[in-house]
C-alpha cells in the first residue's frame, strides 16, 4: 500500500472510517438547513434580484445608461467581465493543475473551488452579453451562416477568440465537475431515505454503479481532462488579455500581459476560495476536512502569484520608461499621479504590499486574518482591471477629449447583482450538492487521515 | 440448475485485494467489484483490461484541430477575404498566427466533449439510468466483490464458498437469479 511520510501534515483531522466521511456530507444535505443560511440565501437573492432588475432596465433602455461616453467607451462592464473570469481561475487549477502535481490536499477543496469556477464564469459571461446592447442577437458571435452574403465572424479579432476561450471554458469546466460530482451523487442516492430525495440524486447520479471498470474509466477521463483543462486555463486568461495587448493603446500595448493576467487570475481565484470555504467550513463543520495547513497552502500560493504581480507591475513600469515611448511613459505616469491615482494605489497595496504579509507563519494560519486577507486582495484585482482599463482610455491620444469616467446607479448595481447572485449560486451548491469529494476524499483517509498515520508511526 | 451469484463484503480494499487475489489464484473468475473510491492495483488481479478512453479523446481532440482550421479556411479566406488591419487573409499559412487561439480552443473543446460524452456512454451512466449497484453499502464504505456461477462451471459452488470463508470477508450473500 502506498503510505505517506510522517513529516507531512495529516490532511484528514480526527479519527474517521469511511462512513463518517460520508455521514458529515450527507446529513446536512438530509437535515434542515441551519437558520444562517437561510438568512445569508436571504440577503444574497435580494440583492441578486436588485442585479437582474438593473440588467433588465438596461437592456430595455440600451447601454447609454452606464457612465460610459466617447472616450471611456470601455469601464465597469469588462472590468467586472476579467475580474469574474479571474475568480473563475483558482477552481481549474486547483482541480486539474494539482491533480497534474499529485497534490492531495487538493481533494478538500477541488469541488467547491470548481462550483465557484463555474459560477463566477456565468458571471463573466453576463457581462459582454449585456454589453451587446442588444442580446438577442447574441448568437450572431457565432460563425452562422446567414443573409449578408454570407459575412462570418472575424477570426482575426481577440474579442471572438475570447468567445470560444470563454465558452469552452465553461462548458469543459462544466463537465469535469459533473463527472467528479457523478460517484458522490450516488453515494447520497443510496443514503437518504426520503423517497423525493433519492428519486432526484438517482437522477443526478445517472445510475452510476461504482465497478472496477467504471473506477478505472473515471481516473482516466479525469487525468486526461485534467491534462487538457491545464493548457485551457492559461490560455484563457491569456486570450482574456489579448482584448487589450493586440490593440495600440499606451498601457495595453504589451507582450506581458498573458503571464501577468493570469497569474492575476489565479491570486484572485485563490482569494474568492478563502473566502467562500473559511465560511463553508465553519458553517458546515468541515474543520477536519479544510484544515488550517488547507488555508496555509492556498495562502502561500496567493503570496507566490501575488509576488508574480508585483513583478509583472513594477517591470511594465521599468519597460515603459525603458522604451523610450512618450505615449506609453504618460500612461504609466498617469496612472500612478494622475487623477486616477487612489485606484492605482490601492492596487498597488491590494495585491503587491499586503499579500507580503503571509510570509510570516503566524499570520498565514490565522484563519480571521486570511478572511480579512482574501476580500483585501479581491478589492486590489478588481482595482488592477479598472486601472488598466480606465486609466488607459481616459487620456486618449487627442486632449481635447481628456474626460473622466463616473459610474451611474446601473454601473453599480449590475455589479453588486452579480455578486448577489454568485452568492446565491453558491449557497445552492453549498446546500444540495456534495461539498467535498467524497470519493476522493474516502480514497487518501488511510493514507493522510490523522489517525491513521499515528497507527503507522506506532508500528516502526 | 439456476445459476448463483455471490456478493462478498469487504471493509477495506486491501483485504478485498488480497482475497481477490487468493480466489484468482484458485482459478476461480471474479466478475467484478464494487467499491465506493477507486481501488488500486485491483484491474490487474481480476484481469479488467485499461480503458482506450484517452486514444478517444485524442481522435476527438484531431477531429476538431482540423474542423476548426478547415472552417476559419474556408470562412476567412475562401468564401469571404478581407484585409483587417493589415492581417493578410490570402492564404491559410500566412493567416495562421491569428487562427491559432480558435484552433486551440476548439481542439480541447472537442476532446474533452468527446471523451465525456464517450465515458458516460461506455459506463452506461445517462440521465434516468437506474441505479445497478448490488447493495447501496457499496458507495458508503463497503467493498463488493462479485462472483458468478456461470463464471466458473468447472468449479463447484461449496468450493467456491469455502474459498471465499477463508478471507476476512465481512458477509456472505448469495442470491441466485
Amino acid at each position: 500500500m502506498h503510505s505517506e511520510a510522517a513529516i507531512r501534515e495529516p490532511l484528514i483531522l480526527g479519527h474517521k472510517t469511511y462512513s463518517d466521511i460520508t455521514n458529515d456530507i450527507v446529513s446536512p444535505i438530509e437535515n434542515k438547513a441551519p437558520r444562517g443560511w437561510y438568512v445569508l440565501i436571504t440577503i444574497s437573492a435580494l440583492i441578486a434580484a436588485y442585479g437582474v432588475g438593473c440588467i433588465l432596465y438596461l437592456l430595455g433602455k440600451g447601454i447609454g445608461v452606464w457612465g460610459l461616453n466617447k472616450t471611456v467607451d470601455w469601464a465597469w462592464d469588462i472590468t467586472n467581465f476579467v475580474w469574474w473570469v479571474g475568480i473563475g481561475h483558482a477552481g481549474t487549477l486547483i482541480s486539474a493543475v494539482l491533480l497534474l502535481f499529485r497534490q492531495r490536499w487538493r481533494m478538500a477543496i477541488n469541488r467547491s473551488a470548481e462550483a465557484m469556477t463555474i459560477f463566477a464564469v456565468i458571471m463573466a459571461a453576463t457581462f459582454p452579453g449585456i454589453h451587446m446592447g442588444r442580446i438577442w442577437m447574441a448568437y450572431w458571435v457565432f460563425p452562422l451562416p446567414n443573409q449578408f452574403g454570407s459575412l462570418w465572424v472575424n477570426f482575426n479579432s481577440p474579442l471572438l477568440w475570447d468567445v470560444f476561450a470563454i465558452s469552452t471554458y465553461f462548458s469543459v469546466s462544466l463537465v469535469f465537475w459533473y463527472i467528479g460530482l457523478i460517484p458522490d451523487f450516488a453515494t447520497i442516492r443510496d443514503k437518504v431515505t426520503r423517497p423525493a430525495m433519492k428519486k432526484a440524486y438517482g437522477i443526478l447520479s445517472f445510475g452510476w454503479t461504482g465497478n472496477a471498470k467504471a473506477w478505472t474509466r473515471f481516473e482516466e477521463v479525469s487525468l486526461v481532462l485534467a491534462g487538457i483543462a491545464t493548457p485551457l486555463v492559461f490560455s484563457v486568461h491569456s486570450v482574456v488579455s489579448f482584448d487589450f495587448a493586440t490593440s495600440v493603446i499606451p498601457g495595453w500595448h504589451t507582450t506581458i500581459f498573458p503571464p501577468y493576467f493570469v497569474s492575476g487570475a489565479v491570486f484572485s481565484g485563490f482569494a474568492m476560495v478563502q473566502t467562500l470555504l473559511l465560511v463553508m467550513r465553519k458553517v458546515m463543520k468541515l474543520e477536519s476536512y479544510i484544515t488550517v495547513k488547507h488555508i496555509e497552502y492556498m495562502n502561500i500560493v496567493i503570496i507566490v502569484t501575488g509576488s508574480i504581480v508585483g513583478v509583472a507591475y513594477i517591470t511594465e513600469l521599468f519597460i515603459s520608461w525603458y522604451s523610450g515611448v512618450e505615449y506609453e511613459s504618460y500612461a504609466f505616469i498617469n496612472r500612478a499621479t494622475g487623477p486616477y491615482w487612489w485606484a492605482y494605489w490601492s492596487m498597488m497595496t491590494c495585491n503587491v504590499i499586503s499579500p507580503q504579509v503571509f510570509w510570516f507563519k503566524k499570520l498565514r494560519t490565522n484563519l480571521m486574518f486570511t478572511f480579512f486577507m482574501s476580500i483585501v486582495v479581491n478589492v486590489g484585482m478588481w482595482f488592477e482591471r479598472f486601472v488598466i482599463i480606465v486609466t488607459s482610455l481616459h487620456r486618449d491620444y487627442l486632449p481635447s477629449s481628456w474626460t473622466m469616467f463616473h459610474p451611474t446607479w446601473v454601473d453599480a448595481g449590475v455589479f453588486l447583482g452579480t455578486i448577489g447572485i454568485f452568492f446565491t449560486l453558491y449557497l445552492l451548491f453549498a446546500r444540495f450538492f456534495p461539498v467535498l469529494a467524497l470519493n476522493e476524499l474516502k480514497s487518501i483517509l488511510t493514507i493522510s487521515g490523522e489517525s491513521y498515520k499515528r497507527t503507522q508511526q506506532q508500528h516502526h | 440448475m439456476a445459476n448463483k451469484v455471490v456478493y462478498a463484503v469487504y471493509e477495506d480494499p486491501e483485504v478485498l485485494k488480497s482475497a481477490a487475489r487468493k480466489l484468482v489464484s484458485a482459478g476461480v473468475k471474479v466478475r467484478d467489484v464494487f467499491s465506493p473510491f477507486p481501488v488500486h492495483g485491483l484491474d490487474p488481479i481480476i484481469g479488467v483490461k485499461r480503458t482506450r478512453l484517452g486514444i478517444v479523446s485524442f481522435m476527438f481532440g484531431m477531429g476538431g484541430l482540423s474542423l476548426a482550421l478547415l472552417g476559419m479556411w474556408y470562412f476567412m479566406i475562401q468564401d469571404w477575404p478581407m484585409n483587417i488591419g493589415g492581417k493578410p487573409s490570402f492564404s491559410l499559412y500566412q493567416n495562421l498566427p491569428a487562427f491559432i487561439p480558435v484552433t486551440f480552443e476548439f481542439t480541447v473543446l472537442c476532446a474533452a466533449h468527446g471523451m465525456a460524452i464517450t465515458y458516460l456512454i461506455r459506463n452506461k451512466t445517462l440521465p434516468g439510468m437506474p441505479a445497478r449497484n448490488p447493495d447501496p453499502r457499496s458507495t458508503d464504505d463497503k467493498f463488493i466483490m462479485e462472483v458468478r456461477s456461470e463464471d466458473n462451471h468447472g468449479l463447484d459452488q461449496a468450493a467456491i464458498m469455502e474459498l471465499l470463508r477463508g478471507t476476512s470477508v465481512m458477509e456472505i450473500n448469495e442470491r441466485e437469479y
